[in-house]
């Protein structure tokens, strides 16, 4: 409980600081280094089918993976007419991280590093499941390459994460995977 | 339970991150405008606009023009698509307007607009635009805002990078987004034959200097690819022209995966002076094609059609020296040219960064040879040897470029949903600002030419949801205005547009203002059915034929009572509008017309073809409120059965009743 009272401390302090870096408000630095907030996520509509984050936020199983969108303000762009593939780690896959990576990656101080890693499990279009081919190589939306691989009908990426399941969003596909993709090291 | 624990915490994160967000955010922050935002849009009543904003209508196929900054709609120019309105493509004058090899063809799809220039800079003289889906050219005279000519491209389809000019207007480009097997060639080919049968084609269409009357020059046979976007040299690189391709994988189907593969498309450097040499080396093959050249007459108010049969091509692949291949990240969308002619800006819209290529290191490179290789007979340069710079992670998406003058370049970023200045120099990103939502073009006045006017860039966007009051299913799109002359770019205004729009260009409204035409002159009217005075209206039959001379004043039709007209008949109604002042046209219609209406401007003369379907009596009217006595602009022609004896008569305010007829009135 205290764990948790830690966090949303923290938190709210996050989001006291986000609400100095809106646009409008903006000043010099923030707003050439912080992506534009505001976009589809706003609009009201709860008729049309699903976008990849409402479905990602309506999963229990991705809450870090939420958190980690909303740190890395990539939520207006997955909100946004897309279309993309998302490999969207569990809550599990970011538990396998070395204890305190996601704590880390999730400072201020490391949000393009963040964003990195997560823009590494984006690529634009939808790539169906019976598209893809063993060996096959995806660019990805933070410029880095992506290796698919296909066993026995079973698909896996980097040799790494494991595709769990699949689910089609109005903008986009998500892939669940079992581990969180790290970016090729430079 | 470690795990439960941390996914509680996490989810009370997401929570706590989400309630703390909206709780210091407006539902929507693109409405809350900076506070002199409003003073900045404003345009008293009365007063003009500072600018002409000419924007592509997408799939109406029209041009509608706004005034900036007020977003005030001005006209919509029809162009490819019959615009009942105005009677164009109705009326038998501007019928031709869209005759094509494919027969008359009532809709396109107008992406570009492109204004005549000369030394690099907008000259106000006319306004290029093109047709994506049967592919043609057409030019506005900006004198009349009307559609003056419109040339088809042959061995094209998907007419996308077009109609991009050179900085003299020597030239408009027209480059074929979908490869295809050669008019000239059998067609009926298996499509997966692609990479053996289709081939790319860049028209170069010269525009006569004086008349802007256009005519193919050339055209270059390329590898099939799909031809995006482009943009002509200038200055320093006046001489070449730029393309960016993509789909280098040759993909015939299911192109969203199978021709985003590759890591690296192009942008084409063509050395367009070089196949001018060829060209009078008499080094072009003359094919057998067919296309339709499409003019309007100003003197008649008449357009008419002819039929090509013959193209010269010059093939790339045999012909050294025109075209190189610069390898561009990630499908390449627009290719932008910076005012000094020196940066070449492709955006990769699957790419994470922005390379900007030097037209010296472009030059270098070829005359070292510097090449990794070649793509089906076309020198590929090396990347890096093309290469100024890259902007690093500018946004998601980056569509297209336009400059500022002032060494900044702004592009727009689709999947991010922003636009962002960036300076070309040191490739920083400077500003960056959310737009709502989606954007594809977007425009600076002068902004692809050598001299930006950089007071505002205006982004269109294709997707609005929750901008404005629903419609339904459909929603306009919308251009959205900043005003960049501070260091931020601000957003001042957004307003709906028609259709689609795609590219759109601006230019100061004095240059254009000045220029446009209040009336055409009766004097000077050589339409062949024209009535220059009631004295000259008449009825004549000629067989089934029978064209009536009939003109329009405040507040009659002469004649206004007709007889003697029979079922069988073709009647041509030739309307004349005989006033002399600025803004009076007059409408005609007439009941059952399986048509439009036309709308005739003072001094010009159009025609209404009219079959009745049925004997009877027939009203027709003027449609544009002219005068306080327009209710009172009405006539009727009498429908007899075929064979009978009604004797043809016409005339206004003679056809009084008889003395011994009924009346409600004493």
């Amino acid at each position: 409980m205290k764990k948790y009272q830690s966090c949303l401390a923290i938190v709210l302090i996050a989001a006291m600081m986000a609400c100095h870096q809106t646009p409008d408000k903006s000043n010099e630095s923030s707003a050439v280094t912080t992506a534009p907030s505001g976009g589809q996520e706003n609009v009201s509509d709860s008729l049309s089918e699903k976008d990849i984050v409402k479905v990602a936020v309506s999963s229990k199983d991705h809450t870090t993976l939420v958190a980690a969108l909303k740190q890395a303000d990539l939520v207006t762009a997955l909100s946004n007419a897309g279309p993309f593939t998302v490999f969207a780690p569990t809550n599990a896959a970011f538990d396998k991280l070395p204890a305190g990576t996601v704590a880390g990656l999730m400072k201020d101080d490391k949000k393009d590093d963040l964003r990195n890693v997560l823009q590494y499990h984006v690529a634009l279009g939808v790539l169906k499941p019976e598209s893809f081919k063993d060996g096959q190589v995806l660019g990805m939306v933070n410029g880095d390459n992506l290796t698919v691989n296909v066993k026995d009908g079973k698909i896996s990426l980097n040799n790494s994460a494991h595709v769990i399941n699949s689910v089609p969003t109005s903008n986009g596909i998500i892939y669940v995977i079992d581990a969180v993709l790290l970016p090729p090291n430079k | 339970m470690k795990y439960t624990k941390l996914n509680l915490s996490l989810i009370a994160l997401a929570i706590c991150l989400l309630v703390g967000a909206n709780s210091c955010k407006p539902k929507n922050e693109g409405n809350a405008v900076t506070g002199d935002a409003a003073a900045k849009a404003y345009v008293p009543p009365g007063k003009y606009d500072e600018f002409y904003n000419f924007v592509s209508g997408g799939f109406s196929g029209q041009l509608s023009v706004y005034g900036l900054p007020s977003g005030r709609l001005l006209r919509v120019i029809p162009v490819f698509s019959v615009d009942p309105e105005k009677g164009y493509g109705y009326s038998e004058e501007t019928k031709p307007m869209l005759n094509t090899s494919h027969g008359f063809v009532p809709w396109d799809d107008l992406h570009h607009t492109e204004l005549s220039q000369t030394n690099g800079e907008i000259d106000g003289r006319w306004l290029f635009v093109n047709a994506n889906n049967t592919p043609r050219v057409a030019r506005l005279d900006l004198k009349t805002f009307r559609t003056a000519e419109i040339i088809e491209l042959p061995n094209s389809a998907g007419n996308h990078s077009s109609p991009f000019i050179t900085e003299n207007t020597e030239y408009v480009v027209a480059g074929t987004r979908f490869s295809v097997p050669p008019d000239n060639a059998n067609g009926d080919v298996p499509i997966n034959s692609y990479r053996k049968n289709f081939k790319g084609s860049i028209s170069f269409i010269k525009v006569d200097k004086n008349t802007g009357n256009m005519d193919i020059a050339f055209q270059l046979r390329c590898p099939g690819v799909d031809f995006d976007l482009s943009h002509a040299g200038k200055g320093k690189s006046n001489g070449w022209f730029f393309f960016s391709c993509y789909n280098t994988e040759q993909a015939n189907t299911l192109l969203e995966v199978n021709a985003s593969q590759r890591d690296k498309d192009f942008i084409m450097a063509v050395n367009w002076k070089k196949a001018e040499e060829y060209l009078k080396q008499g080094k072009g093959k003359k094919e057998t094609v067919k296309y339709v050249h499409n003019l309007y007459d100003e003197k008649t108010h008449t357009a008419s059609s002819e039929t090509k049969t013959e193209v010269t091509v010059l093939d790339t692949k045999d012909l050294k020296d025109i075209c190189y291949f610069i390898p561009c990240p990630k499908s390449p969308h627009g290719c932008d040219v910076d005012p000094t002619g020196e940066y070449i800006v492709g955006s990769g819209k699957l790419a994470a960064l922005i390379p900007v290529f030097s037209f010296d290191k472009v030059m270098k490179a070829i005359a070292d040879k510097d090449y990794i290789g070649d793509y089906d007979g076309i020198p590929v340069i090396k990347y890096e040897s093309a290469l100024y710079g890259e902007v690093k992670k500018p946004g998601l998406g980056p569509l297209h470029t336009e400059f500022d003058g002032k060494g900044n370049a702004i592009t727009t970023m689709f999947v991010s949903s922003e636009i962002v200045k960036w300076n070309i120099k040191d490739l920083k990103v400077i500003d960056r600002q959310p737009t709502y939502y989606s954007p594809g073009h977007l425009c600076i006045p002068g902004g692809d030419t050598k001299k930006p006017n950089s007071k505002y860039v205006i982004v269109y966007n294709k997707i609005t949801k929750d901008r404005y009051l629903p419609t339904g299913p459909e929603l306009a799109q919308a251009a959205q205005i900043f005003d960049i002359t501070g260091d931020k770019m601000q957003l001042i205004l957004d307003f709906p547009t028609i259709g689609e729009p795609h590219y759109a260009q601006a230019v100061s409204a004095d240059l254009i203002k000045n220029n446009s035409v209040k009336f055409f002159k009766l004097e000077d009217n050589l339409n062949p059915y024209v009535s220059k005075g009631e004295a000259e209206t008449k009825v004549v039959r000629k067989d089934k034929r029978v064209d009536i001379y009939i003109t329009a004043i405040r507040s009659h039709f002469a004649p206004d009572n007709i007889e003697g007209i029979k079922m069988g008949d073709e009647v041509y109604w030739h309307v004349t509008n005989l006033e002399q002042d600025w803004d009076v046209p007059h409408g005609f219609a007439i009941k059952g017309a399986l048509n439009g209406e036309l709308l005739v401007m003072p001094g010009e003369t159009q025609t209404l073809k009219w079959s009745p379907e049925k004997p009877g009596m027939y009203p027709f009217y003027c449609t544009d409120f002219c005068s306080a006595l327009h209710q009172e602009m009405q006539g009727y022609v009498r429908v007899s059965p075929a064979g009978s004896n009604t004797p043809l008569l016409f005339s206004t305010g003679k056809n009084l009743p008889p003395k011994d007829s009924t009346s409600i009135n004493p």
